[in-house]
């Protein structure tokens, strides 16, 4: 492994080469989870986030669908059709933000989940947890929103459920989503899938949900016209598959963004995923609040964009099919597939350099260093 | 401690309280503009700030900072005439 | 951007790389930046990778958080964990380790604590919540410095008595000088920290070739102002040349901002003498608030338990910092010491030069050959 790794093939690695390969391995290494309490970084997406799934849910629950870690499960029906089934909580502060509110990111998220498997979205459930005192104008609003959301995407909320809680729990309202849907014969998408030399494409701007939602926090006091990108992706990905009927992999890059998709991708295919800096479409207001406070686009959450892996020669046609549709209007080629370093995501910076990008630790955090 | 970024002063609300609104790429905030409002020829609208903690540090030169992009942009030319000269002197 | 992408031109990059390379020579290099916006700037955009091999830099102690010891961090989460305090601190110092946990292990378990932008919005937050006490955790060099003491004029000027702050600014001079007196130091030059001279002017700096015989160039934060501020050391190499010169000129004048310097002396004074992460005790190298400010320093409002706590005896952290041992060259790089579980100050904050070679350096000699995407160009928009 660790020739390969360097341009030059020594047989006798370097001492510096010898310490990447043993942090290599170390990483390899199921994540532990040290922690006696639960904290924000292990809701982030991040390297938190996979060491509590693995540790607690994983161990617990142990099955090969579980085990594929994928967005949904892909489940096999007696007849051998197949569905995908998915799950995700809305817990996002402030609850109305520009471009949207938690009850789209509802509806639009499970939708999203079940697209990236390749599915058609039919059936959603939705539970709600709502606190004491909650206005009832309000979740009015909201409960509006997922109907026009579940229109948009053409999927009905089929069955839910509805619990109060004391005050001071549930923040107002928490809402759990599920969803079901059916994934045609001949769509298989999958990591494994991947080979080098595939092309990587994104739907569009990256970065505007996490900024968005950080804005409209108000505590960095910062003002920006950016609204929330929160849209359904599965009449996209129906256009996407049409084209680049080959399309290996998709994944919507919700928390820990771009850069944390294009890792788990990474891992999962054993390959490395090597992005150009100068083609990522990012929003020059988006970028001007990243650079504000310091934080990178790549890693901000989006809930209406997905990455998709293609066959080079399906690159084009994939491209102009998205950029075809509303949702897709800024779809680019960000990247290519290589074997090698595997497991690793690299970008080649604007000016010409290149560097890691790496699993993200915890949330983002604005610095002023 | 060294993130400072360029934004462009589009206005001052409070000149007694050193308040005043910034501009990067659209994105807008409130900056103290206390420590620079001594500078030679004052502050003013449409002039380009350093940001930092929300403050405004230094006002960017736009005549330095054409300089230095004009040096950048020499050293592919002229100055290969120099390092020419300097390559053929004696080692240091 | 305005002031940043015409920084970032690839073109220009190249010219600059060919004159480094053409200067350099032979000679193998060594330059120290100071400032922890260098590393990152480094990093973020792969210039090592650019660099021929003939220059190498090397990551200082700038970055005034991970330098922060552990000790003190402890402190901050005692003030945190105080009844009715709101405890208030840039994004930087929320993961920074201290004895057994961070602040944001700590909000965790019910402290109130706020992560801001600016020490106004901190005082803000005072004025918005007249029964509790606001705590702001101050740190920085000289660039962030003059906002906190502006901080504190105007909650004095504004008679608000439940705002304080818990000060762990440095400055920048003496650590480069405990650099400088290092027996096992080898470098040839430095980069000046851009930021922190925005404030101090060059002019402090002039010990270094005077004193030390090595040249010093004030840069800028974006990658061919580095570069540039490396062909400017090199040219003084060449000629012969040993003086402070200044590369960041669009933003930093000789003299620094008086007026910052000035509302510096009116709230803080020198401490005896401070610990540093990696480098010990320093004299002399931190700021306090002085007597007229003393109502407003948490250290005195409050009790901290003001224990020393020590580095684990694994780290290299010091030989790090001076540019003696690479970062992979640590024993402890990557296995016990990670981003995750940093053990010393160079992991602690994603600057300190273990961590940006950690997350960001890793592996990329492999990856040089760029991707053709389909629109070469960069994209814009609205």
């Amino acid at each position: 492994m660790t020739e390969g790794a360097h341009a030059g093939g020594d047989l006798h690695p370097t001492r510096e080469e010898v310490v990447l390969e043993r942090i290599e391995a170390f990483r390899r290494r199921r994540p532990r989870l040290k922690d006696e309490f639960i904290n924000s970084a292990h809701g982030a997406g991040g390297k938190a986030s996979a060491a509590l799934i693995d540790a607690v849910f994983l161990e617990a629950f142990r099955n090969d669908t579980l085990e594929a870690m994928t967005d949904g499960a892909v489940l096999e029906l007696p007849s051998g059709d197949r569905i995908a089934f998915s799950t995700d909580s809305f817990v996002v502060k402030p609850r109305r933000f520009p471009g949207g509110s938690i009850g789209h990111l509802a509806i639009h998220g499970t939708v999203n989940d079940l697209a990236m498997m390749g599915a058609t979205p039919r059936w959603i459930s939705a539970a709600f947890v709502l606190e004491d005192g909650f206005s009832i104008a309000e979740l009015h609003a909201i409960v509006a929103d997922m109907h026009e959301a579940a229109l948009l995407a053409g999927v009905d909320v089929v069955t839910g459920d509805t619990k109060v809680v004391n005050k001071g729990a549930a923040d107002g309202v928490y809402i759990t989503t599920a969803g079901v849907g059916v994934i045609p014969a001949d769509v298989h998408l999958t990591a494994e899938a991947v080979r080098p030399g595939d092309k990587v494409l994104v739907s569009g701007m990256i970065g505007d949900h996490g900024v968005a939602v950080l804005i409209a926090r108000g505590d960095l006091a910062l003002e920006a016209d950016i609204p929330s990108d929160t849209a359904p992706l599965n009449e996209l990905v129906g256009k996407l598959l049409a084209a680049a009927p080959n399309t290996r992999f998709l994944r919507d890059p919700t928390r820990g963004g771009v850069a944390t998709v294009c890792n788990e991708l990474a891992r999962a295919a054993d390959v490395s995923v090597v992005l150009q800096e100068s083609a990522l479409p990012v929003r020059n207001i988006v970028n001007g609040a990243c650079e504000i406070l310091g934080i990178d686009p790549l890693y901000v959450a989006n809930e209406g964009k997905l990455v998709a892996v293609v066959p080079a020669e399906e690159a084009d046609a994939a491209l102009a099919a998205m950029q075809g549709h509303p949702v897709g209007a800024d779809a680019a080629i960000i990247g290519e597939i290589r074997d090698d370093p595997p497991g690793i995501v690299i970008l080649n910076t604007g000016f010409g350099g290149n560097r890691i990008v790496d699993m993200l630790v915890g949330d983002p955090l604005p610095r002023i260093c | 401690m060294c993130l400072g970024i360029p934004g462009q002063l589009v206005e001052i609300v409070d000149p007694a309280e050193h308040r005043g609104i910034a501009d990067v790429d659209g994105v807008r905030r409130e900056v103290n503009i206390g420590l620079v409002m001594g500078e030679a020829g004052g502050i003013k609208v449409g002039d380009w700030i350093l940001i930092h903690v929300g403050f405004a540090m230094s006002r960017i030169d736009e005549e330095e900072a054409q300089r230095t992009l004009e040096f950048l942009k020499l050293m592919g030319d002229v100055y290969d005439d120099e390092i020419k000269q300097f390559s053929q002197d004696a080692p240091l | 951007m305005k002031y940043v992408d015409e920084y970032r031109d690839p073109a220009a990059a190249r010219a600059t790389v060919a004159q480094i390379e053409a200067l350099a020579g032979d000679r193998h290099l060594k330059f120290m930046e100071v400032c922890g916006g260098h590393t990152h700037t480094i990093y973020k955009h792969g210039i090592e990778n650019v660099l021929p091999d003939s220059v190498e830099l090397v990551h200082g102690p700038g970055c005034p958080v991970c330098v922060i010891p552990m000790g003190r961090v402890d402190d901050a989460i005692a003030v945190a964990k105080a009844p009715g305090v709101i405890f208030t601190s840039f994004g930087d110092m929320m993961r920074v380790p201290g004895g057994k946990e961070n602040l944001l292990e700590a909000k965790a378990q019910g402290a109130d604590v706020r992560m801001v932008y600016s020490p106004l919005d901190a005082l803000r937050i005072a004025e918005a919540n007249h029964d509790r006490e606001v705590v702001f955790f101050a740190v920085g060099f000289e660039t962030t410095a003059p906002s906190t003491a502006v901080t504190l004029i105007k909650a004095k000027q504004r008679g608000i008595t439940n705002f304080s702050v818990y000060c762990n600014h440095v400055t920048i001079v003496p650590p480069l000088k405990a650099i400088l007196e290092s027996p096992d130091l080898r470098l040839d030059g430095f980069l000046g920290p851009g930021h922190v001279s925005t404030v101090i002017g060059n002019r402090p700096y002039r010990f270094v070739p005077r004193d030390y015989g090595k040249p010093l160039v004030t840069a800028g934060f974006e990658p061919l102002d580095i570069l540039q501020s490396i062909v400017m050391l090199l040219r003084q190499i060449r000629e012969g040349r040993c003086e402070v010169e200044n590369q960041y000129t669009r933003a930093v004048v000789d003299e620094g901002n008086p007026r910052a310097l000035k509302i510096l002396g009116e709230v803080f004074e020198l401490r005896p003498h401070f610990e540093w992460r990696g480098l010990g005790f320093i004299s002399q190298s931190a700021l306090k608030l002085n007597a007229d400010y003393a109502d407003f320093d948490a250290e005195l409002r409050f009790n901290v338990p003001g224990v020393r706590v020590a580095d684990p005896k694994a780290c290299q952290c010091g030989e790090v910092l001076k540019g003696v041992i690479k970062p992979w060259e640590c024993k402890v790089f990557g296995t016990a010491c990670t981003p995750e579980t940093p053990i010393g100050t160079c992991m602690v904050s994603s600057e300190g030069a273990c961590a940006a070679y950690y997350n960001y350096g890793r592996f990329t000699k492999a990856a040089t050959i760029p991707v053709r995407a389909a629109e070469p160009e960069p994209v814009t928009s609205g």
